[in-house]
């Protein structure tokens, strides 16, 4: 168990230094960052893929868009694109690694807004219809809230991503929870990776605790008894 | 040879294989050990774990809440409170994956499972079929589309998951990136991105094969 000791050791050199809980290398101010750079990147995100996702879902047309979006933004490494917006912008500025944070953040949310639209049964949305409701109205008030749980679990997922690779782009210059790692590392300052790490880990936890909060809490209690995705009971209960 | 940096393909013919441990040829075979060593390996774990939660209902829910923060977890300081543990080593890179491979994985058991008709279990059990045969001879196979479809999610994120291990020094083709970074160079970004990109759609391909052969009866049922 000696790695424990030290493993613990490092934690309380990292927590009990002064030093970490001031300036702009302390910690409220690294977690600050850290939080600015992926709110800014989530919001962003959340500005181009949700009226996307939802025209696309809504009209059928550009679902080749989605297709290529998901499987593209599995495949592409993170760290790759990163340090190659960088070399080709430059660092004169945060953008060139808040756009791959964004560009990253945006196919969670798109495929599964377009996933959930897609998804509601087509006779309620005939239903809708056949009450008068126009195109606009149905999607609004009847294909959002029936399809918001999957358009929650889009953006929670994004939310982790981008937290993730704001981490990782603290090798590229950005500043945020990420540089007590990235540094510590390059120094070989065991007690900033520790701690950075162990600091990183819990705001993770934080924003998928947050996400799953509010995602009981808007998502109207008709639609989640119905709509709990990847719950086969649920189903049964459904078709019967 | 002229002057002034290489060109790309240049670049990639004078690294391709240089018989140093950084050349392409070596990091595209590290990356492949690195990131399908997770792939069999969750595999292996999530086919009995989702098993278990499928005949067990009640071990479902906390198993996937589990599974869920465990998926939640950056990839980066997970690796690095590995270290402490396992070293600069490939199975700092290869455990973590693991594991976010069976966050994906045991779902796709247990809905696979679930996509089992219930007249189909029950046709198996009137024609005397044990418990044990009714689940690899009907049950497993019925659940193959589910569970590969889960399957390429992992073998493609893990396989770009795996150049994050570059910032431990351990992250097969993702060396590429840290090396181009460090003396300021496109080709190799380029060459890291675009192999990584092709290593998925080629795993992604022999698994969407694999469903075709495991499952002949789903095009079988199409008129021709």
């Amino acid at each position: 168990m000696s790695w424990l000791t030290s493993f613990l050791g490092w934690l309380g050199e990292f927590f009990g230094d002064p030093a970490n809980w001031s300036g702009p290398g302390g910690i409220p101010a690294r977690l600050t960052e850290h939080l600015e750079f992926s709110a800014l990147a989530l919001a962003l995100a959340v500005l181009v893929a949700v009226p996307v996702g939802l025209a696309i879902g809504h009209t059928g047309r550009g679902q080749l868009v989605v297709v290529v979006a998901a499987n593209l933004a599995r495949a592409l490494p993170t760290l790759g694109v990163l340090v190659l917006f960088v070399l080709l912008l430059g660092t004169s500025s945060i953008w060139p690694v808040i756009i791959p944070l964004v560009l990253l953040a945006v196919p969670p949310i798109l495929v599964n807004t377009y996933e959930g639209i897609r998804g509601v049964e087509p006779e309620l949305r005939d239903a809708a219809y056949g009450m008068g409701l126009r195109g606009g109205q149905v999607l609004g008030q009847v294909l959002v809230p029936v399809a918001l749980p999957l358009i929650l679990l889009g953006l929670r997922l994004s939310a982790i991503q981008v937290v993730a690779t704001t981490t990782v782009a603290a090798y590229t210059g950005l500043g945020g929870l990420g540089r007590y790692v990235i540094d510590g590392f390059a120094t070989k300052d065991y007690s900033s990776v520790v701690g950075g790490s162990v600091l990183i880990v819990a705001f993770a936890l934080v924003v998928q605790a947050a996400f799953t909060l509010v995602q009981r809490v808007t998502v109207s209690p008709g639609v989640s008894r119905r709509l709990k995705v990847r719950q086969p009971p649920a189903r049964k209960e459904n078709s019967r | 040879m002229g002057s002034g940096p290489p060109t790309l393909w240049e670049w990639i013919a004078r690294n391709w294989d240089t018989g140093r441990a950084d050349s392409i040829r070596n990091l595209l075979l590290d990356h492949l050990v690195m990131s399908l060593t997770p792939v069999l390996f969750s595999l292996l774990a999530a086919l009995p774990l989702g098993l278990a939660c499928a005949r067990w209902r009640r071990l479902y829910q906390p198993t996937s809440g589990l599974m869920n923060v465990i998926y939640a977890l950056p990839s980066l300081p997970v690796f690095m409170l590995l270290i402490s543990v396992t070293g600069l080593s490939q199975t700092t890179v290869i455990i973590p994956l693991t594991f976010y491979g069976m966050a994906v994985l045991i779902p796709a058991v247990v809905d696979g499972l679930a996509s089992v008709p219930d007249h189909v279990r029950q046709a198996a059990v009137a024609m005397g079929f044990t418990p044990a045969r009714r689940l690899l001879t009907v049950e497993l196979p019925i659940a193959v589309p589910v569970v590969l479809s889960g399957l390429r999610v992992v073998a493609v994120s893990s396989i770009s998951l795996v150049s994050v291990g570059a910032l431990i020094g351990q992250g097969g083709l993702g060396g590429l990136f840290t090396r181009a970074y460090q003396n300021p160079f496109t080709p190799p970004v380029i060459v890291g991105i675009v192999l990584v990109v092709a290593l998925a759609l080629v795993a992604d391909g022999v698994l969407v094969l694999a469903q075709r052969l495991l499952t002949p009866w789903v095009r079988a049922r199409r008129p021709a």
